[in-house]
């Protein structure tokens, strides 16, 4: 670019709104947050031999206000919904959610009663990730999707902060 | 002491109309007692130093819908000062109006309390003076039995909300 070569590349030109989605997906913090078996898959992939921290996102968030992204990794009963959905209230926009596992996608094998058959019915989810419980690397995979959908995003012109609800039932 | 031999305990100390039925299946004695008569049999199941059944294993229920007496109300015993096991039941008839009830044995086994938490919202079952009477698993605003014979598996929207009203 011109402008770069003038000023011996000392400057680097780019447009605003690919820079704040470079930043968002490039230190995009989880919460730190299981609901059943899929959560040690979660866990796995945290620490060293998958090591999420090659995506920024290592450090998982104990309260919700200082997280972006939201993996509800796990069988979600109906007696836990209110609080999976305060927690969900309680994180600061913008802010994500990754359904991970049979169970958070459909309600899995628990067909019945007290399990919600499927998360989305109560959160707006970007990234559905399914497998029983999904390896590593497949959580690896619904995350790097999750990172390219951000960059896709128009994050200056119309922003996602305010627009997406939680769907009342 | 084998199981035999504490059946024969019982019906010595309380009459033989005290055992009201007994089977045997696959090694496993149960001993059927009458539903008025549970807190005497088991304090003295506990109390008596050849007996001595100071662990509770578990409370559970059974429904037998559509046969009648309905429920079965099941204590598996054990004693581990005697290294011996014994389990006992009790049936009961659903009333026309209202839950089927039996009295609690919290008092004489403390580890009774969540069991007849779980097995009385499970079931429908009153337990008498039980000093705890919430509901144990399930959201406080339910109003339904699960593991009953009829209840409906996937449930329905105004029985299991999502969310409490």
């Amino acid at each position: 670019m011109g402008i770069e070569r003038h000023l011996n590349d000392t400057v680097h030109v780019t447009n605003l709104e690919w820079l704040v989605n470079w930043a968002r997906k490039s230190s995009m913090w989880p919460l730190g947050f299981g609901l059943a078996c899929c959560a040690l898959e979660m866990i796995a992939t945290f620490v060293s031999r998958y090591d999420l921290a090659r995506f920024g996102m290592e450090v998982a968030r104990p309260s919700p206000r200082h997280a972006d992204l939201m993996i509800v990794s796990g069988t979600a009963s109906k007696k836990m919904i209110p609080a999976v959905r305060r927690i969900y209230e309680q994180m600061t926009e913008p802010k994500w959610v990754i359904a991970m596992g049979a169970c958070a996608c459909t309600g899995g094998i628990y067909k019945n009663y007290a399990v919600v058959q499927g998360i989305d019915r109560h959160l707006p989810v970007d990234v559905y990730i399914p497998g029983c419980p999904p390896r590593p690397e497949a959580l690896l995979d619904g995350i790097l999707q999750l990172h390219a959908k951000v960059m896709k995003e128009q994050s200056i012109h119309n922003p996602r902060i305010g627009k997406i609800k939680v769907v009342e039932r | 002491m084998n199981q035999e031999q504490i059946q024969e305990q019982i019906a010595s100390r309380f009459g033989a109309g005290a055992v009201q039925a007994a089977v045997m299946f696959r090694d496993q004695l149960t001993v059927q007692v009458p539903a008025d008569q549970i807190l005497d049999i088991c304090r003295f199941l506990k109390e008596d130093p050849e007996l001595s059944f100071d662990f509770l294993s578990f409370v559970g229920g059974v429904d037998r819908h559509p046969q009648t007496p309905r429920f079965e109300v099941v204590y598996q015993l054990s004693s581990l000062k005697q290294q011996h096991r014994f389990r006992i039941k009790v049936v009961i008839e659903e009333p026309e109006k209202g839950l089927a009830a039996v009295d609690s044995v919290t008092a004489i086994w403390p580890t009774a309390d969540w069991h007849e938490r779980e097995t009385a919202e499970m079931f429908g079952i009153t337990f008498k003076n039980h000093p705890d009477p919430r509901k144990l698993l399930l959201p406080d605003n339910w109003k339904i039995h699960p593991l009953r014979k009829d209840f409906p598996l996937y449930g329905t929207e105004e029985d299991t909300p999502d969310l409490p009203a």
